[in-house]
């Protein structure tokens, strides 16, 4: 059974008498332990995509089961916990609190949960989640003393700390330089090895090839869905570093 | 949502930008501290008009000359010259329930002693008048009868002149001129303390009122007639009683107007009373005003914090915030923000209260009672102003739409 599935999403904005329709018909499964990205040129439908996927925003028409409830039906309190309980975000531009630790960033989620934890369990899992994303002696520092990739780690171990089942990333690397590209990529591949499904926007291929399934969109309908045999980041890396070497011993050279 | 994390967030949100937080309280401070100062310094006042009135005497009716018709035209209270001696007299003699009348003339003068000099009030009155207002001599004696019927050269002096004219030292027995005048300081009066209208009693020279109508002033009509009846229960008579003899004495027909006017200690306690519970009021609605353009403060400072964290607010609805979590993390930052500063607006404000009562020499103001009221009235109305207008900036911060606010820069 998979985690998502679409039936004939549709989504059309209306403003006045004009309406756009954003996507027109998107059927689409998504198995649990997936690393799928979505692609397509801007106008494409793929951020529309990504609300509704994300429970932020409804469908005009089609259905939307996510975990075996039919969410499309939910309303706004329904849908928000649904997100608290079942989705992780990380976004484009980190959106991390400000004059805030990233503990407390982190913890953030949780203070929203119906669980009704208590605050020493609240920063047990604050401190695991950022462990977990290899940031566990930066807990208390604030988002502008950490660097660009660090501060995207502490917004993906605030999407991790109440258990998501499924991580949408909307750009996650769009602001990062190439090797953190490669660094937060591989900490993906090593969450998805661990069970954890992925739903990735980007508009770089180069990103999409370390995901296992590539779905493409344009003018609102899915126009190629692939499934692929990943790249390894872990790998990449370690490639990008060797080169970095070899470049920086030539420029000694020179 | 959990219920600690609500106070919690807010607290964090306040602490991230504390310069604004504290510039904001401010207002409310000020608002709520000068409510209280007014409050307090109103309660201050009255307590004092009702302590003045006490030591105006015991059995005190006053009669003023005044309201005199003139060619139908009413020239106002207390400008006529319609109270003579002899009225002071009659009202003495022929009324059974009185027991002294002190006709009472005033003037300002220099008194002289020595290299010394200091401007006083002089005022004109009978023997009994300190037993009328009920004002203890401290050393030396009071003039007698025999010195008012001789118009003698004798006066009794406040604890100011002695003050200011001999720094201190015994002035029994000395003399001082006034105008050339050798007057002779036979008694020193206790002291008194501020009257009614604010002016220090102290400083004050008695002498007889024919002294004073003869040779100091130049005038020939009293300015008021002290008055002291037997008891409490023979006011209203008395007052029914003088009235009735002034109107014989002056022969005012029946249709024509009173030239006087009597009031008793309790009319110029009620009168006083009201005039500065007025005050009160009218102060405290300043005040109040203040407070409320705090409150506007605050509404302005929730609005702008509501435009700026529009990312923070989407974001929070994403990983699951509910509307009314967002309503309530924002109002709950209003009232805090107003508790604070209702906080150190009730410490301002007794600290101001109690500075200014301590200059004026009041007694102390606020009751523990009275205290406790009025902390929990303030830290009510601080309270209730965050809810006003704390309300609609929270109202639109959880109206959000998270997409679009995601996406704001």
């Amino acid at each position: 059974m998979a985690i998502v599935q679409l039936k004939g999403i549709t989504r059309v904005y209306k403003s006045g008498s004009l309406a756009v329709e954003a996507l027109r018909g998107i059927d689409l499964q998504i198995a649990e332990g997936n690393f799928v990205s979505i692609m397509g040129a801007s106008g494409s439908g793929k951020s529309t995509l990504m609300n509704i996927l994300g429970c932020l925003d409804k469908p005009t028409e089609g259905s939307y089961n996510l975990g075996g409830e039919d969410v499309s039906t939910f309303d706004k309190s329904r849908l928000a916990k649904i997100r608290n309980r079942m989705l992780g975000f990380v976004f484009q531009s980190f959106h991390l609190l400000p004059r805030t630790s990233a503990l407390e960033n982190v913890e953030l989620p949780l203070l929203y949960s119906d669980d009704n934890l208590s605050w020493k369990e609240i920063h047990k899992r604050a401190r695991e989640a950022l462990e977990i994303v290899g940031l566990g002696d930066r807990t208390d520092h604030n988002p502008n003393e950490l660097s660009g990739g660090q501060q995207q780690r502490v917004a993906i171990a605030r999407a991790l700390v109440s258990n998501p089942k499924i991580l949408l990333a909307d750009e996650p690397t769009g602001n990062l330089d190439s090797r953190t590209t490669l660094e937060i990529v591989e900490l993906f591949q090593k969450l998805n090895k661990g069970g954890l499904t992925i739903i990735m926007v980007t508009h770089e291929p180069d990103i999409a090839r370390f995901s296992n399934r590539i779905i493409t969109l344009r003018d609102g309908l899915m126009s190629s869905d692939k499934t692929i045999e990943p790249l390894n980041a872990l790998q990449a890396l370690e490639n990008w570093k060797d080169e970095e070497k070899i470049q920086q011993e030539s420029e000694v050279q020179s | 949502m959990k219920v600690s994390a609500v106070p919690y967030v807010a607290l964090k949100a306040l602490r991230r930008n504390r310069m604004r937080t504290l510039l904001t309280a401010l207002g409310i401070v000020i608002g709520v501290a000068a409510v209280i100062t007014m409050v307090g310094l109103g309660q201050g006042a009255s307590s004092e008009v009702q302590e003045q009135v006490n030591r105006l005497g015991q059995n005190v009716v006053l009669v003023f000359p005044g309201a005199r018709q003139l060619g139908g035209v009413s020239i106002g209270g207390g400008s006529a010259n319609t109270l003579t001696i002899e009225d002071a007299h009659a009202i003495r003699d022929e009324i059974p329930e009185v027991v002294a009348a002190s006709p009472e003339v005033r003037s300002q003068r220099v008194l002289v002693y020595g290299n010394q000099n200091w401007h006083t009030r002089i005022y004109g009155q009978s023997a009994d008048y300190l037993q009328i207002r009920q004002w203890p001599i401290e050393s030396g004696r009071m003039f007698s009868d025999e010195d008012v019927e001789r118009a003698s050269l004798v006066a009794v002096v406040g604890q100011t002149v002695v003050d200011e004219l001999f720094e201190g030292s015994d002035p029994i027995g000395e003399t001082v001129r006034v105008r050339g005048l050798p007057i002779e300081i036979i008694g020193v009066l206790s002291r008194k303390g501020m009257s009614l209208m604010g002016s220090v009693q102290d400083d004050i020279m008695i002498v007889p009122y024919t002294t004073a109508f003869q040779r100091i002033s130049g005038r020939s009509h009293a300015m008021v007639i002290n008055v002291q009846v037997y008891d409490e229960q023979s006011m209203a008579i008395a007052q029914e009683k003088i009235t009735d003899l002034l109107r014989e004495r002056h022969r005012l027909a029946p249709y024509q107007e009173d030239d006087f006017t009597v009031q008793t200690q309790e009319d110029v306690a009620e009168a006083a009373t009201e005039t500065s519970r007025i005050m009160t009021w009218l102060l405290a609605s300043i005040a109040g005003v203040s407070l409320f353009v705090g409150g506007i403060g605050i509404m302005n400072v929730m609005l702008v914090s509501v435009t700026e964290r529009t990312r923070e607010v989407g974001l929070r609805l994403a990983v699951g915030a509910r509307s009314p979590d967002v309503l309530l993390q924002f109002l709950i930052e209003a009232v805090v923000l107003c508790l604070l500063g209702g906080i150190g607006g009730i410490l301002l404000g007794v600290l101001a209260t109690e500075v200014i009562a301590t200059y004026a020499g009041w007694p102390a103001l606020f009751s523990t009672e009275a205290m406790v009221v009025a902390v929990g009235v303030s830290a009510a109305v601080s309270a209730a102003v965050g809810v006003f207008f704390g309300f609609y900036p929270a109202w639109k911060a959880s109206r959000l739409d998270p997409i679009v606010a995601l996406r704001t820069e």
